[in-house]
This record gives C-alpha cells, structure tokens and sequence, in this order.
C-alpha cells in the first residue's frame, strides 16, 4: 500500500510539476477564473478524456504480468487517442520523466520493456508501475486520475492564486467522481488486455482541452509545458 | 568539489549549475562563459527561466551558442521544484542535449529563485551560485544554502557599491566565514564581460572531471 501511496505522491519526481493539464491554456483565454470553474472543468475531464489514462494505466497494470504484452501497439493506441500532438509530446515527457524514477525504485523486466520503446505514454508507465508497486488495476486507473485532479488543481493554486484549501476540497469531489470511472476503467481494460487487442480502449475525448493545448504550445508567455 | 551523485550519464559532459536570485546576472554569466569556452570546447545550455523563453532568446541575439545548442525548461511557476526536488525534466533536456552534441559541458541556468535554492547532485556535478551587491550587502552574512553551499559564490555588480552603498569588504568578510572554505569571486560582469576568474574556475572543474 505505501509504495501506492508513493506514486499517488506529488513528491515523487516524474515531471509532474511542470504540467497544468490544460489548466493554463484555459486561465490564460479567461475560461477558467475560480474554484468553481475549476470544480466544473474536473467533472468534465474525468469523465470524458480521464477515461483513456485511467483505462491505459489499469490495462497497462494487467499487462506487466502478462508475457509478451508488445508494448508498441499499446502505447500506438493511447496515442491515437490523444488528438493534439502537444499532448501526446506532455504525455511522453511525463512517460519519459516517471520512467526514469520508477526504473531505480521498482526495477524489473515490465520496466526494462518499456525503457526499451523509443517513447512511452504517461498512463502505461503509471500501471506497470502501479503493478511494481503491488496495486491493483482499479488502483493504477485511479492512479491516473488522481494525477489529472491534482496536477489541474496545483496549476490552478498557482495561476490563480485560488485559496488552497477551498481547492483541496475540488479535488476531494472530484475524487469522489472519479471512483466509478476507475472501477469502470478496470472492468475496460480486463477487456481489452483478455481480447489481446488495444483498439479496445475508450475513445472519449475533450475537443476544447485538445485545441488549447495546441495553441498552449504556439504561445510564448507559458509557465507550464502543458 | 566535484560531486559524482548523477544517476545517469555518469561519464561524458561536465554539468554546472547557475543559481541566484533575479536580476543578478545568472545569463550575462551564461554568455561570458559560452564566449569564452566555445572555440575550444563543445557546449549546451538548458535555461529555466519563465515567460517567452527570454533567457534563451537572450543567449541566441547575442549570438553566444546556435539555437539548437540551447534547451528552455518551463517549471510550472517553480523554479527550485526543477533543479532540486523533481529534476527529471532538466535531465531529460541535458540527456537530449549529449545525444545530439557530444558537449563537453553542460551550463544549466535555474530561474531566478530565492537565497535557499539549490541544485541537486543528481542533475550537476557543481554549482554556482550568482548574487549581486545591488541586493544589500548583508546578503551574504544571513547564508542560505545557496550561499552557503554552493561550489563557487559569484559576487556580482561591484561597481554598483559606492551607489548603493554596499561595502565589498564586509560581502568579502561574510562570505568566507559562512562558506567555510569555499571560493567566492567578486565581479563586475559589466565591467570584465570575459569573466575571467570564473572561467579559470570552471576550467579547473573540467581538468578535474577529465581525469
């Protein structure tokens, strides 16, 4: 449980930090001002574009147990579900970023595959992690949500200025939301990993979220990579 | 001095550190030492700095280093996160940076930060840290690990003190009983754009890595 715990951590290093989530394009153009449109933003994405990290990360848990998994075609398919190129780069710098700490805290041959991709999709890091780690599939999907509450919700504190405690509060709601879609994702990715075929995996998206982070990457005046 | 904690990469380019607080000169020490090392060694700089990637387009007006020697980190509003808690960002644009270049140093400049931040061992194997005397010239006397721990104190802008009223004298003083032993250099980048003391400094750095 406390290794879960570690990689639900803000203090673990995996380039988290540097990443809003879409939170900045969003503040940046005046959609997103206060803790409710904060609270409002996080329903949303957890249960559209959420849907395909969590999933990932529980299939990606269930695959680093299972022989073989040829990580190509599953990581192809996480990107394919990501539309806008800035956010598959943010996707596998983060990948990249969580690989090289979970790699020195929890080595082994699920590891060892995935550093051997050219590039590798945050969410699928996070599940062979989570597997490392001893979590469970349900777990690792709720893991890749949690990321997507609090890396939104840090940007937000620190962009807006927005009072701390009333946003830990946000993402205690938004955590409540994103249990079902975690037990749901879990159920998914089973699915998906027994069929041995990744197109298997939700294709719910956020159209608005993939447009900013386009322009986001064209802007100059940015804190966040993403 | 030179510390050998790097997780990755453990042979191959030599990686400062520039820290300080804003407005002391971390850049104007970048582009000295990028004028002065570039004819004889291969060289990269990963930048920290917030907004527009000024500290890059800084580097590249002044013509200092070609664009694609030059990497811009952005650290989500915290620049001490990225060269000290969670460094795998700045390590992933010093590793592109060897893959593509070969250099035989790598100069990361942190944002500009607060008298406590620090590089990690993890991402350089030295640091510099830059102050300026336009500060106040107790700076040095209330430490911080900056200033305390840093491999090399740059004291920067000494010929503002008669107009601010810094005494160099007590910076000096200071300086050398919190540091213990560690050099400090006092400098005016303005005044001596070779940076010559510090380029002596990172040269013996490099002598000491290859060997």
């Amino acid at each position: 449980m406390l290794g879960l715990m570690l990689l639900a951590d803000s203090r673990l290093p995996s380039g988290g930090h540097g990443h809003s989530g879409g939170v900045e394009a969003l503040v940046d153009r005046g959609l997103l001002r206060t803790t409710d449109d904060l609270a409002l933003f996080l329903a949303g994405r957890v249960r559209t574009g959420g849907q395909v990290p969590a999933v990932a990360a529980a299939a990606a848990c269930v695959l680093a147990v299972t022989p073989d998994p040829r990580w190509g075609r599953w990581d192809g398919a996480v990107g394919a579900r990501m539309p806008s190129a800035a956010q598959r780069a943010a996707s596998c710098a983060q990948g990249a970023a969580l690989l090289r700490t979970v790699a020195l805290a929890w080595p082994g041959p699920a590891i060892d595959a995935l550093r051997a991709l050219p590039r590798v999709h945050h969410p699928l890091v996070l599940g062979v992690a989570a597997a490392a780690a001893g979590a469970t599939p349900q777990q690792a999907a709720g893991l890749a949500l949690h990321h997507l509450v609090g890396g939104a919700c840090t940007a937000a504190v620190r962009l807006l200025g927005l009072d701390p405690l009333r946003v830990a509060a946000v993402a205690a709601a938004a955590g409540r939301d994103a249990e079902p879609v975690a037990a749901q994702a879990a159920i998914a990715a089973a699915t998906a990993v027994a069929a041995d075929d990744p197109t298997l995996l939700p294709t719910s998206g956020s159209p608005l979220t993939d447009v900013l982070a386009e322009l986001h990457r064209r802007s100059e005046a940015t804190l966040f990579a993403s | 001095m030179l510390r050998d904690d790097l997780i990755t990469s453990p042979v191959g380019a030599l990686r400062v550190g520039i820290g300080g607080p804003v407005g002391g000169g971390k850049t104007a020490l970048v582009a000295a030492l990028c004028r002065a090392l570039r004819d004889e060694l291969s060289l990269a700089v990963v930048t920290n700095d917030i907004y527009t990637e000024e500290d890059a387009e800084f580097l590249r007006r002044h013509g200092v280093l070609p664009d694609e020697r030059i990497r811009a980190v952005r650290t989500g509003c915290c620049p001490h996160t990225a060269i000290r808690d969670d460094i795998t960002a700045n390590l992933g644009a010093v590793e592109e940076l060897v893959a593509l270049h070969d250099p035989d140093l790598v100069l990361v400049e942190s944002g500009g930060d607060n008298l406590t931040a620090t590089f990690s061992y993890g991402l350089v194997h030295a640091q510099i840290f830059v102050l300026d005397v336009a500060g106040g010239d107790k700076v040095p006397r209330k430490g911080g690990p900056g200033v305390t721990r840093a491999d090399l104190l740059v004291i920067n802008k000494i010929d503002l003190a008669p107009l601010v009223g810094a005494d160099l004298e007590v910076m000096a003083r200071d300086a050398e009983r919190v540091r213990e032993g560690r050099p400090t250099v006092l400098v005016s980048l303005r005044e001596q754009p070779d940076a010559a003391p510090i380029v002596e400094w990172v040269a013996g750095l490099l002598a000491a890595h290859r060997t």
